[in-house]
């Protein structure tokens, strides 16, 4: 019986390691928030992108002040780092929704202990996204024009500009991420609040949790509302990053006038953001002592969807350049051959397909997939390529212009990186204060996983249950 | 552990909602109306000039057409403000020792203009013409109200795009005959046949035209 349970094992490790009861979880996964001493590394990673985000803080303050000329966008190059950096945000809070929402309609058990921080990092990365385009607008202070609203002057926004759309997709992606986030929390904070033994904790812990008693009646209605936020999450997934291609693939230049941009975006985004919850989970089951709960299967699982929508990526980045031959258009062709080796920028070009299409290789080995120094190392490789894939689409297609008396190189400022790091540092910033104040795992899901949660009324012992499992695997194809 | 929170909370935490729910409404409604309050564009507000002229005085009772002092509101941009010396035509014979026109004739010994304190003021990015709509059937009380009844001018539009934008959509609804131009308190009863007479007449370009971005924004 033994050898099933191994043999079951070798082929994907359990989403839940260690000898685990409802008790223990809550203590494991509430003490981080509840414990009184706060660790010393929490203090220095704190202090070091707390520093990093107040550059962020000077680099806005001067905009405001002196207006965007401080960034080096300018013709032809309009759009630069704001709008790279801003897609790239974007895009990595695409995994947190995938894996809140999608592997959740698709019963994934293993989203249960990583879905809680995915959703916080897509919260903040929404955040860092929303900056860009909002001081790229120049008079950020009026942006309000852009929502459709009875205003003075009479008219409404263009409904027919991708712009306007990216505004609609972006405010309900961050309002409905918010609320999934959220009303995911509401039980965890009920337990934090019982469990509080400050004053001043359980008053917040009660103010937040709104009441939750875990009455069968709320569970009910909880499970409702997480359902239906579920499935308003589901479409987002695919429909804000397909907006967000349209900013590109609606307009006529060559380079961004594609039809492939939706689904190859969309893959892009769920690739950076399952780099990004990599990048963040790692470091956490081993700070915070998580393996238990953040086990070598949730790696694997996360190291082959990268593969996957990093197959994707390239597969666009092969049609990209298909598309330039094959249109016989001479703008076309100009373009992919000015991006892959006739123009200046051709080795940021091949740079992106080294950290996007060569690194990502290595996940079809267990070996790799099961190494999280490789997973984290790739993870950033990755995470560089994304930001250098949006480099390439923007900067290379406009820097060309249709007419060569209008051709331009563009350099970023150092209002440009200290903007960008800024934003990094803020997102972090924002992901230590999660850590310190949240449950960073979902307790209550995370005890749903326990043997004791599945109560089938009388006693089962090991071989039924490996049966049952069998039976699911042939029901579901 | 006892609870911090007594069962009643529950209530206020259901009240809650309702609550944020019409403090947006409400708040959206008054940001949307006070945002067309005079208190932000100036409508209705008196405005004081250095000298105490009345509109109603010498246009009402006195019955002087607007253009003896607005002389290029036909043929420019500007309507244009009189000189001193056009006051003094007149105030040469008549109240020629008022002390009320002290500052006229001061500004007319020393050839120093009045400085008059504006009360329609457009934004700089605004291009708007008189002569244009003076001579396209739109008459002066249309925008600037019935002058001839007003002792102190005050602006009675909101001069917001969206008024700007009520005549430029529909403007059939807003042209007189050319003889009820400078009559300030003409009242529109012409029928819709008239209104498309006049129309055509005017040679009225059509809504899109009207309404395009540079139009009014070069």
């Amino acid at each position: 019986m033994q050898d099933i349970k191994q043999i079951r094992e070798s082929f994907s490790p359990p989403i839940l390691e260690g000898k685990h009861d409802f008790a223990t979880v809550s203590d494991k996964i509430g003490d981080i928030t509840l414990k009184r001493k706060t660790p010393f590394h929490w203090f220095v990673g704190f202090a070091i992108f707390f520093l990093i985000a107040q550059m962020l803080l000077a680099t806005v303050t001067y905009l405001l002040l002196k207006g965007v000329g401080i960034w080096g966008n300018n013709q032809p190059v309009g759009w630069a780092f704001d709008i790279i950096n801003f897609v790239w945000w974007i895009g990595i809070g695409h995994a947190g929704t995938l894996i809140s929402a999608i592997l959740l309609l698709l019963n994934q058990k293993w989203r249960t202990s990583i879905n809680r921080f995915a959703e916080a990092m897509t919260l903040f990365a929404v955040a860092c996204a929303g900056l860009f385009p909002l001081l790229h607008t120049g008079r950020p202070w009026l942006a309000y024009w852009l929502f459709p609203y009875p205003n003075t002057m009479g008219m409404w926004p263009q409904f027919r500009s991708p712009l306007m759309w990216d505004v609609f997709a972006v405010s309900t992606y961050a309002t409905v991420s918010l609320l999934f986030w959220y009303v995911g929390l509401i039980p965890d904070f009920a337990t934090l609040r019982d469990r509080a033994k400050s004053k001043v904790f359980k008053i917040i812990y009660g103010i937040l949790s709104w009441g939750w008693r875990g009455s069968a009646r709320h569970w009910h209605r909880y499970e409702i509302a997480y359902l239906i936020l579920a499935g308003l999450s589901t479409p987002l997934v695919l429909s804000v990053h397909s907006i967000v291609s349209f900013d590109f693939s609606v307009s006529q230049l060559p380079g961004w006038h594609a039809t492939i941009f939706p689904p190859y975006f969309v893959a892009g985004a769920i690739f950076a953001g399952f780099a990004m919850v990599l990048i963040l989970a790692i470091p956490l089951r081993h700070l915070y002592n998580m393996k238990d709960f953040i086990t070598l299967a949730h790696l694997d699982y996360m190291g082959k969807v990268m593969l996957a929508t990093g197959l994707i990526v390239c597969y666009g980045y092969a049609m990209e350049a298909f598309f330039g031959w094959y249109s016989a258009a001479q703008y076309e062709y100009y373009m992919i051959y000015n991006r892959i080796w006739g123009g200046p920028y051709w080795w940021f070009y091949w740079l992106l397909i080294l950290c996007n299409g060569l690194s990502i290789q290595l996940l079809w080995f267990k070996r790799f997939r099961h190494s999280e120094f490789w997973l984290f190392t790739i993870s950033v490789i990755v995470s560089i390529g994304m930001w250098l894939e949006r480099f390439v689409i923007i900067v290379t297609s406009l820097h060309r212009d249709f007419l060569p008396s209008s051709w331009a190189m563009y350099s970023p400022t150092i209002y440009d990186y200290s903007m960008f790091l800024g934003t990094i540092g803020f997102f972090f910033t924002l992901f230590y204060l999660f850590v310190r104040f949240v449950p960073i795992i979902s307790i209550f899901e995370v005890r749903t996983l326990l043997p004791e949660a599945h109560v089938h009324g009388h006693h089962q012992d090991f071989e039924e249950i490996v049966n049952e499992v069998e039976i699911e695997k042939i029901d579901k194809p | 552990m006892a609870q911090v929170f007594h069962k009643s909370a529950n209530n206020i935490a259901k009240a809650s909602i309702a609550l944020a729910v019409i403090l947006a409404g409400l708040s959206f409604y008054v940001i949307t109306q006070l945002a067309r309050s005079s208190y932000l564009t100036g409508a209705y507000l008196e405005k004081q000039q250095p000298v105490q002229f009345s509109h109603k005085h010498h246009v009402g009772d006195d019955g002087i057409d607007c253009r003896y002092c607005h002389t290029t509101v036909e043929t420019t941009a500007s309507a244009g403000m009189p000189p001193t010396q056009t006051c003094m035509n007149c105030h040469s014979q008549i109240w020629a020792d008022s002390p009320y026109l002290e500052i006229v004739r001061a500004s007319y010994r020393e050839n120093k203009p009045i400085e008059w304190e504006r009360v329609h003021d457009l934004p700089d990015y605004v291009y708007f013409n008189h002569s244009i709509h003076v001579n396209k059937g739109v008459g002066c009380s249309s925008c600037h109200g019935d002058i001839a009844n007003m002792p102190a001018v005050y602006q009675v539009n909101t001069l917001q795009m969206e008024w700007c934008l009520s005549c430029h959509r529909n403007p059939a609804d807003n042209i007189r005959p050319k003889s009820e131009i400078y009559n300030t308190s003409w009242v529109n009863n012409l029928t819709e046949e008239e209104k498309k007479r006049l129309m055509e007449e005017y040679k009225i370009r059509p809504k899109e035209m009207l309404t395009s971005c540079s139009t009014c924004h070069r």
